[in-house]
């Protein structure tokens, strides 16, 4: 479905952040994009929606492609209009509009008639219950979690094929990662909605994904199925936070070293 | 000072006051979506006026010129300020997106020197007092009150009814941010561009339509204010009266409940403390 052939993205002219990182998206599925801060990864998101442009930021190599066409030129509200939207990092709302208001502004730029906008409504009420209670609340007021919530909605206002979620975990309770990233696994699924998430909670984030790609200084360093980057040794230990415990240090420690050295230089 | 003029100023001041309210909405409408002071907004009002008066008014001699309607003279200005606030927009602001705000401030500043250049060129620098109105200047209501000067208060009949179309409009146009598709958009991307840019709004366009719309409201103003005054150059200071109004504006024309209006309008900060329950 989306394509990223080897980009390289240059901010203000001179820093060069993205250094070819090629990703591949297939319909339906959920795909991981993990990452130490300063990887990239929010980058590659705003590459995909055009958003880099209010950035500064160029893509000066490569192309991506929405089933075979190049998007790369194209401005963020027609990236938007051909199914793609960027749930931006830090449950960005719009503060001083009620919740259900934030939900009409991503009903925008489908168009679509305020009877099925309606409805588009109800369904998202029922992916988050939580919101129909609060719909008519100052969005600024809520909960880091249920402003979370409330972001994802908005973006599947815009009925989107495909959704970029930055860091969705960001500042939340485990109890809430967990349920919030049962809904996505569910919007997935039910809706038929692919999602490409970023993030730096590996565990949450490879339990739902089905592909996942590591990143690192602006490169791709790691990809594959997501059980088994689960299953990876650099994962488990640089991500998942998981060392064998109690095992004696020994020369594969120094290696492992090395290798952490690698990632994260 | 004499206090038995008092009651007669406080009337007229509130009457003209509604439209200072409404002009004033019209330097937020630009302020709040794109943090740009335009400072051509008063001379976007004085030409809305001036071109209303070549539409339907008579010269100093009495003499008509294109003799429209006046309903059909407004309708004509509102149009044509509303297609040249697309055009500002897209001519004059958009090039120097990127660019320090205060270049574009100052910007605004020399637009406002070209209007009133090109007007007073176009149209003559001396006021043109024939501006036509449903209702003669002269007519008034007399309201007997013991402690004003002579006991009675007038009130121009046109001055009130300038008050009430004022009122109307700003309630109307209250609605329209309130309850419309476009409205919301605005209200959106006043609030962060970027975030509007992600969410698929056309954030350029929804720019030109704050100008455009920012430019109606002006000759709404300045057609109800030359009414009572005539058209002249001068007119382009009264944004600086409505300034007071652009601050009041935020405490108390609206109460509580309305909190768009304090939130979106005014300033973040207000409504942050207003409005935390
Ligand atoms: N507008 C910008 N101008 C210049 N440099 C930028 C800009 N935005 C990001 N960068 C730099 O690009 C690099 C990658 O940033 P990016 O935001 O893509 O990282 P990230 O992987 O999303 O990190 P995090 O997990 O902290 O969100 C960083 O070194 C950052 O400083
Ligand atoms: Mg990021």
């Amino acid at each position: 479905m989306l394509k990223i052939n080897n980009i390289e993205v240059i901010y203000s002219d001179v820093i060069l952040v993205l250094r070819g990182v090629s990703l591949e998206i297939e319909q339906g599925k959920i795909v991981t994009v993990l990452g130490a801060n300063g990887a990239g990864k929010t980058t590659t998101l705003k590459a995909i929606s055009g958003l880099l442009r209010t950035q500064e930021g160029d893509i000066t190599r490569g192309s991506i492609e929405l089933d075979g066409q190049r998007i790369d030129k194209l401005s963020p509200e027609e990236i938007v209009r051909r199914g793609i939207i960027q749930v931006l990092e830090g449950r960005r709302l719009f503060s001083h509009l009620t919740v259900e208001e934030n939900l009409q502004v991503g009903a925008i730029p489908s168009g679509v008639s305020r009877a099925k906008e309606r409805e588009n409504i109800e369904m998202v009420y029922n992916y988050f219950p939580r919101l129909k209670d609060m719909s008519r609340k100052t969005s600024g007021y809520l909960s880091g979690g249920e402003q979370q919530m409330v972001v994802i909605s908005r973006g599947l206002m815009a009925q989107p094929r495909l959704m970029l979620l930055d860091e969705p975990s960001i500042g939340l309770a485990p109890m809430l990662v967990n349920e919030i990233f049962e809904i996505i696994k569910k919007i997935n699924q039910e809706s038929g909605v692919t999602i490409l998430l970023v993030e730096q909670n590996a565990r949450v984030a490879l339990d739902i994904a089905d592909y996942a790609y590591v990143m690192e200084n602006g490169r791709v360093v790691l990809d594959g199925p997501a059980d088994q980057l689960a299953e990876n040794e650099d994962i488990k230990e640089f991500y998942l936070g998981l060392t064998q415990v109690g095992e004696r240090k020994s020369y594969r420690d120094v290696k492992h070293y090395k290798r952490r050295k690698r990632w994260l230089g | 000072m004499n206090w038995e003029l008092l009651p007669q100023s406080i009337i007229n001041g509130i009457l003209t006051g509604g439209v200072y309210g409404l002009i004033a909405l019209g330097v937020v409408l630009i302020y709040k979506s794109s943090e740009v002071f335009n400072f051509a907004q008063g001379h976007l009002l004085m030409l809305g006026a001036f071109i209303t008066w070549w539409f339907a008014g008579a010269d100093e001699t009495g003499e008509e010129l294109l003799n429209l309607n006046l309903g059909f003279a407004v309708i004509a200005a509102l149009i044509v300020i509303f297609l040249l606030g697309f055009l500002v927009e897209r001519l004059a602001l958009r090039p120097m997106t990127g660019q320090p705000l205060l270049s574009i401030v100052l910007m605004t500043l020399g637009m406002a020197l070209l209007i009133e250049g090109l007007v007073s060129i176009v149209f003559g620098i001396n006021v043109k007092p024939n501006f036509p109105a449903p209702i003669s200047r002269i007519e008034m209501f007399k309201i007997p009150f013991e402690y004003q000067y002579n006991g009675i208060i007038f009130v121009q009949k046109l001055r009130l009814a300038a008050f009430l179309v004022a009122m109307f409009l700003v309630i109307v146009i209250g609605l329209f941010f309130r309850y419309t598709r476009i409205g919301l958009a605005m209200r959106a991307t006043s609030e962060d561009h970027e975030l509007a840019l992600s969410a698929g709004i056309n954030v350029p366009r929804i720019f030109g339509f704050s100008w455009a719309f920012a430019g109606v409201i002006a000759t709404a103003g300045g057609v109800l204010l030359a009414m009572l005054t005539g058209a002249s150059l001068t007119l382009s200071t009264v944004v600086l009266v409505a300034f007071p109004a652009i601050l009041l504006g935020g405490f108390g024309i609206f109460p509580r409940g309305d909190h768009w209006w304090h939130c979106s309008w005014i300033s973040y900060r207000n409504c942050q403390d207003i409005h935390r329950d």
